[in-house]
């Protein structure tokens, strides 16, 4: 630092720091950078804007400056270039969320929702404590809770039955149902396929390769059509819990084969390790193998998660009423016929479904960088 | 084809008297527990197992099913309980065995799947005596008695539930092709997008595959067929293209190609030079590995299938009309709009499962193709610039067939998932497999048991298929490591 030199072009003392030059920081330079570095650039960034304003603007237009955002019924959405009708969302907003649910009762599924919300939200943030007991309580305690709550029969509840269920609490119903009994149904299965024994790992290859080959759509039909007649007489089964076996198996099967991955992922050593200490099959699974290999593939799991909430809305092909089957009902309803209203309803019933997904797929992106312990290159 | 659907259909009427169910399962179910048996390798097991053979068979031909499962499992527990001499650690207690441990688990599960099956099964049969539903396939060949409006083979009303069922199976085929080829355009298109390093496009490419893949398929085909392809003109009116192709609320109508006899000649050196462009690609490869020259026979391969199909076409006096559509103006009001079977019509259902299913899968194909090019780390590109390659070789030779090999394997995934998510058809009555066999013909003839089977079967078919072409395709990439 201190030089000794004595020539005279030698600088001996500091210049001071300058910033750098415009083009390279701040706003300029990253607009330099990023959208007119090149001719290619340039063009890029012309074509980019121009598909945004074809896009943004008439969307903008429908959504919010045409909309028409109050109203009894159809006449205040019954002028010319009208927007979206979010008067009607307004009006039929319980029908979405309950469907025909009866009124009095709709403070159950009030309840039942917040109750889960409580028990989740904890549960989804890391650093809070009583992860063992929090998870039996929202896997274990809680559907027993919502079920009782939702059709009653106990503790004076009057029964509802499935039938006028709908709406926004269908889907939900359907989703963590799936989720709840894909999560068990899914690691006994992966083991199973994984296992040293020949029939078992037979019967679990045959199960889940039936139930990834074929469509989401025909195991409802069969759960619909062909499952009451594999019951004995006498024995019927409610139309939502039918739905509820075929979707729960068919997500189990996805969910096998993103547990097997995970535990595909462990290395040999663990399991040697395992058996070294003594521990036995299932008590090497439960502490060491599987904790590791389903911290891998959370990810996969919350993926499966989105595509069974989105999957849920095919119910609406036999004849039951989420969401989906909600808004597309309330169409026929001509106090609020007007033109919009087919728009409308899809833009709405998409915004719930988008926030609903991004915001998992947010979760699962969040998780897998939290849980990447490793190197991180 | 009539003899063969014959043989399907006596088959069944052999099969479902109760009896003969109850035979096969007792000798399912003991050639299970034989194996079992026979894998625990101890001679007191095999000797049981033997002894157990003679009797069950006998026992399940003369008696009955019950009999044989319970004797199946005196055996099985009788086996177990004689000790297992190990030759090098001497006698341990059977039940600390892992073998035999294994062989409780495994009979266990299979008394209990086989038994799963069986009530099933006999459940149904009584369950449909009782309904008076008939059973076998007879049905295919009854009067399906409705029309379908999408049909790629001669189709009417008098045409059987065997014909119903070719054609909903080849609409499905028809719009999973389609629906693939315009997903991967556009997937490739947006995962290259994704890798900009233009801000704005990155982005535009980012919100689409957010938006689009996490709004169910059920809406996208929902928001296409009610939404947007209800807002166009009414039957009695048209939007028109070059005053070629138009569109109205019965879909797009367009000129229909109607080969003339001698159309064959330019189908056959159609193939002849898509042949010879192929051999000369392989020759001038075998070329450049021997000599080093190089020759450009990507291009003149395109040459000579653009060029001698045309020559063929002209040579053979252009056997190829079109007939298009008849558009009616004028006249009385309720006799307007496009007369039916003139020109080629793409119904709406069609178009609007196709692009949805398009749009929807395109997203997951972005990210595929972001991930793969992603996943050919950049050293790669420097030793191929470092090499002399310029850009288009490094991306064709180096960074392409290292990415493609990431790409295939959950690429193949969403090929399947398109083609089992175009069963969603039934949601717009788009004529599919589902829709007018599973859907219609199931309501007309009450037959589910068959009619669902015959519809899983045809969708695990087309998974294997699928995954078959692929994973050879994929083995021939693989090849490229080393």
């Amino acid at each position: 630092m201190s030089s000794n030199t004595t020539e005279a072009f030698v600088r001996t003392d500091f210049l001071p720091q300058q910033t750098a030059p415009v083009s390279e920081h701040g706003i300029v330079g990253w607009v330099m950078k990023n959208l007119f570095s090149s001719p290619l650039n340039i063009l890029q960034t012309l074509v980019g804007i121009g598909l945004l304003y074809l896009i943004i603007t008439p969307l903008f237009r429908f959504g919010i400056t045409n909309a028409v955002w109050e109203g009894a019924d159809r006449t205040a959405c019954a002028i010319d270039h009208v927007g979206a009708c979010w008067a009607m969302v307004k009006a039929k907003f319980p029908q979405y969320m309950y469907f025909q649910y009866p009124i009095d009762e709709r403070w159950r599924v009030d309840l039942v929702g917040l109750v889960g919300l409580v028990l989740l939200i904890p549960m989804l943030i890391p650093f809070v404590p009583l992860k063992k007991t929090n998870a039996i309580l929202l896997l274990v305690i809680y559907p027993v809770f919502a079920f009782i709550l939702l059709y009653g029969g106990w503790f004076g509840l009057p029964i509802v039955e499935t039938p006028v269920w709908g709406g926004l609490m269908v889907t939900l119903v359907i989703a963590v149902v799936g989720i709840v009994a894909s999560l068990p149904l899914g690691i006994l299965f992966a083991l199973g396929r994984r296992s040293d024994m020949p029939l078992v790992r037979s019967v679990s290859i045959a199960f889940i390769e039936f139930w990834r080959g074929i469509p989401l759509i025909t195991v409802l039909f069969m759960s619909s059509v062909l499952l009451p007649l594999f019951l004995p007489e006498g024995v019927t089964f409610d139309k939502l819990l039918r739905a509820l076996i075929g979707v729960a198996l068919f997500s189990s099967a996805y969910m096998a084969e993103t547990i097997r991955g995970g535990l595909q992922a462990i290395p040999k050593g663990q399991y040697e390790g395992a058996q070294a200490l003594g521990l036995s099959y299932w008590k090497m699974m439960n502490l060491i193998v599987l904790p590791q290999a389903i911290k891998h593939v959370i990810p996969g799991i919350v993926n499966s998660f989105i595509a069974l909430f989105k999957d849920t809305t095919l119910v609406l092909i036999i004849g039951m009423f989420d969401l989906l089957g909600a808004i597309q009902t309330s169409f026929t309803d001509p106090k609020w016929a007007t033109e919009t209203q087919d728009e409308t309803g899809y833009l709405f019933a998409a915004l719930i479904f988008w926030v609903f997904c991004f915001a998992m797929s947010r979760y699962s992106i969040f998780m897998e960088n939290k849980l990447h312990t490793g190197h991180k290159r | 084809m009539q003899g063969l659907i014959d043989r399907i259909t006596s088959l069944p009427e052999w099969y479902f008297e109760l009896g003969r169910i109850d035979v096969t399962f007792a000798i399912l179910m003991l050639a299970g527990v034989i194996a079992t048996i026979m894998s625990w390798k101890g001679r007191p097991g095999m000797l049981v197992g033997a002894a157990y053979v003679v009797v069950a068979v006998v026992l399940a031909y003369f008696m009955s099913f019950q009999a044989a499962v319970g004797l199946g499992m005196i055996a099985s527990i009788a086996a177990l309980l004689v000790p297992n001499i190990h030759p090098e650690h001497g006698t341990i207690s059977w039940f600390n065995d892992p073998r035999a441990r294994g062989l409780i688990a495994q009979i266990i599960l299979f008394l209990l799947v086989t038994f799963g099956i069986y009530a099933m099964v006999t459940n149904t049969i009584v369950n449909l005596e009782r309904q008076n539903i008939a059973s076998g396939f007879g049905f295919l060949n009854q009067t399906a008695g409705f029309g379908i409006n999408q049909t790629l083979i001669p189709y009417t009303e008098e045409s059987t539930y065997g014909q119903t069922f070719i054609v909903g199976l080849l609409n499905t085929i028809l719009v999973a092709i389609v629906g693939i080829f315009l997903a991967t355009i556009l997937g490739f298109i947006v995962g290259v997008a994704r890798l900009s390093k233009n801000w704005v496009i990155n982005k535009i490419a980012y919100w689409y595959i957010e938006v689009m893949r996490n709004v169910p398929l059920l809406l996208h085909i929902f928001v296409w067929y009610f939404a947007v392809l209800r807002a166009v003109p009414d039957k009695r009116d048209k939007w028109s293209l070059f005053d070629t192709f138009h569109l109205n609320i019965y879909g797009i109508w367009a000129p229909e190609p109607l080969p003339g006899p001698m159309f064959w000649m330019t189908v056959v050196a159609f193939l002849a030079a898509i042949v010879i462009a192929f051999i000369l690609a392989k020759l001038a490869k075998a070329r450049q590995m021997r000599t080093g020259e190089t020759f450009p026979s990507f291009w003149v391969g395109l040459a000579i299938i653009i060029i001698l199909p045309l020559a063929a076409f002209f040579a053979t006096g252009s056997p190829l009309d079109f007939e298009h559509p008849k558009f009616v103006a004028e006249g009385p009001i309720f006799k307007r709009g496009f007369e039916f079977q003139s020109g080629l019509q793409v119904i709406p259902e069609f178009i609007a499962l196709l692009l949805a299913l398009s749009i929807y899968t395109a997203a997951y194909i972005a990210e595929i193709v972001r991930a793969g090019i992603l996943a050919v780390s950049h050293g790669q590109t420097e030793a191929a610039n470092a090499l002399g390659l310029r850009s288009g070789p490094t991306l064709r030779l180096v960074v392409i067939p290292q990415a493609l090999r990431v790409i295939i394997p959950p690429l193949t995934n969403q090929y399947l998932n398109l083609t089992k998510n175009s069963s969603l058809a039934v949601a717009i009555a788009y004529p599919d497999l589902v829709a007018v066999f599973a859907g219609t013909t199931l309501n007309q003839t009450g037959q589910a048991v068959e009619i669902i089977v015959i519809t899983m079967l045809v969708y695990l078919g087309l998974s294997l298929v699928t995954s078959a072409i692929m994973n050879w395709y994929n083995s021939r990439i693989a090849l490229v490591e080393r």
